[in-house]
């Protein structure tokens, strides 16, 4: 439960410091509450833990962070199908679960 | 070198591992060095990389307490069981305390025997499980490092600014600092340095570490979550006693700010006050060492909602996992590891979670040594 999994975020929702972020091509709503004061915007990187972006991160770290996880195997695995499984945000009305491009 | 082909940098890696054999030196191997890896999810990465067997027998890495599923003693997961039995609750939890026994069974058992008890991903989720059944009391169940204590504490002040009154919190949330200064307090184990933990240190930043250095004379690098990370780290701490320096330095600077997180911060200050004292598994009571809701979320308070049987519950008599915490053995040294205790029907919490030492040695690390002994053994 606590890794840290990189995603970019896709849209600002104006609701509860929502954002709507891809990770692996599968898009989720996540709280970007606690990065309140370094102004997030569409395209930066995050790193997401328990439905909350933790901190920004470069393209380069979402990368490296990306396949370090994917070496872990099934404690991976889990945390991935735990996010996906998540249904923050899903009273805004945004297309929640929406696959983007199939997951990765 | 096995295991470093995988690695992203294999040539780093080599460089590295390298180093570390220089940094060595003539150590004397009946004497490593013995550092400390707080974090689980660096116990998890060591084990799954094979790292301990890339270094020198000089340098012995020693898995400490940062895995907050393990660390929770039976009478706390026999606290939420008894919640979660009362009637009409939706109890909700991450997915890896389900299968933390209690003395009489876990969640997952108290689910199958017809208490509700549902599987959420966020703190987030479980109140809008809240939002959606209006007549049911909603409890999570939090644990976790300064990770995750400020989702927890979002979670709660927007509960209660939207005026949800059907949700509450189970808090076991615990804080960082003081199981490393029981640590380093406790006279079984010595210790030369820390790898300190990475995504905690998101939050609360280097400054908190100091005392490290500065009381005890141990040097502290917090690392990041990749092998190379973990070598680097190494390189760091051992550089750092070579030239008898002690500070804390950051490794993970990609992520981690010295400052850390100040608006997390807040609002742990905001929602959460310490314990006078907790129970850790295995490390029995640290004073202040956890936290609990401000009077002012009273509401909002599983503890002052439900009537908890609050029993202390000693660990089963052949679990070791407080010696396994402590980094006093390895989890191979556990009576009843891999025999009485697996992933499958773990007896200690340490078998349970993926960050735990034992289940990550169970998965990966036997695998790792039994192919080290083989390579020795022809070698030889």
């Amino acid at each position: 439960m606590c890794l840290g999994i990189p995603g970019q975020v896709v849209e600002l929702l104006d609701h509860e410091h929502l954002a709507k972020v891809d990770v692996s091509g599968v898009g989720r709503v996540v709280n970007i509450g606690l990065l309140e004061d370094e102004q997030v915007t569409p395209g930066d990187w995050v790193l997401i833990h328990v439905g909350f972006a933790m901190s920004k991160i470069d393209e380069d770290e979402a990368k490296r962070a990306l396949a370090s996880l994917q070496l872990m195997g099934q404690a991976y695995d889990d945390e991935l199908e735990a996010y996906w499984s998540s249904q923050i945000g899903s009273e805004t009305g945004s297309e929640i679960g929406s696959q983007t491009e199939g997951r990765g | 070198m096995r295991y470093v082909d995988e690695y992203r940098d294999p040539a780093a890696a080599r460089a590295l591992v390298a180093r570390i054999g220089e940094l060595a030196g003539d150590r004397d191997p009946e004497q490593p060095f013995k550092l400390m890896e707080v974090c689980g999810g660096h116990t998890h990465t060591i084990y799954r990389h094979g790292i301990e067997h890339l270094l020198p027998p000089a340098v012995e890495l020693v898995h400490g307490p940062g895995c907050p599923v393990c660390v929770i003693p039976m009478g706390r997961v026999d606290d939420a069981i008894a919640v979660a039995r009362s009637p009409g609750v939706i109890f909700t939890s991450f997915g890896d305390m389900m299968r933390v026994p209690g003395s009489d069974g876990n969640l997952l058992q108290a689910k199958a025997n017809g208490a509700d008890v549902r599987f959420v991903y966020s703190p987030l989720d479980a109140l809008q499980i809240a939002r959606k059944n209006p007549d049911r009391p909603v409890v999570f169940f939090a644990v976790g490092f300064e990770t995750t204590a400020p989702s927890t504490a979002v979670t709660l002040l927007q509960a209660r600014s939207q005026g949800v009154t059907n949700f509450s919190v189970l808090c076991n949330h615990v804080t960082i600092v003081p199981p490393i200064k029981a640590i380093l307090e406790s006279p079984d184990l010595r210790l030369d340095g820390f790898l300190g933990p990475g995504h905690v240190s998101t939050v609360v930043g280097q400054r908190p570490y100091r005392f490290v250095p500065e009381r005890y004379g141990k040097p502290l690098v917090t690392a990041g979550f990749e092998p190379l990370d973990i070598l680097q780290a190494i390189v760091m701490l051992l550089t750092q006693l070579g030239e008898g320096r002690c500070e804390v330095e950051n490794q993970y600077s990609r992520v981690v700010r010295d400052e850390g997180n100040p608006r997390a911060l807040q609002l742990l200050a905001e929602v959460f006050e310490l314990r006078p004292h907790f129970e850790w598994r295995g490390l029995g009571f640290i004073s202040q060492s956890a936290l609990a809701l401000r009077p002012a979320f009273a509401d909002f308070d599983a503890e002052r909602l439900y009537e908890l049987p609050g029993v202390r519950v000693a660990d089963p008599k052949a679990c070791q996992c407080g010696e396994v915490l402590k980094g006093v053995i390895k989890p191979w040294e556990c009576k009843v590891f891999g025999t009485a205790c697996t992933p499958e029907t773990p007896i200690g919490t340490c078998m349970v979670s993926s960050e735990g030492a034992c289940a990550a040695y169970y998965n990966f690390g036997r695998l790792h040594r039994e192919a080290a002994v083989t390579l020795g053994a022809t070698r030889a």
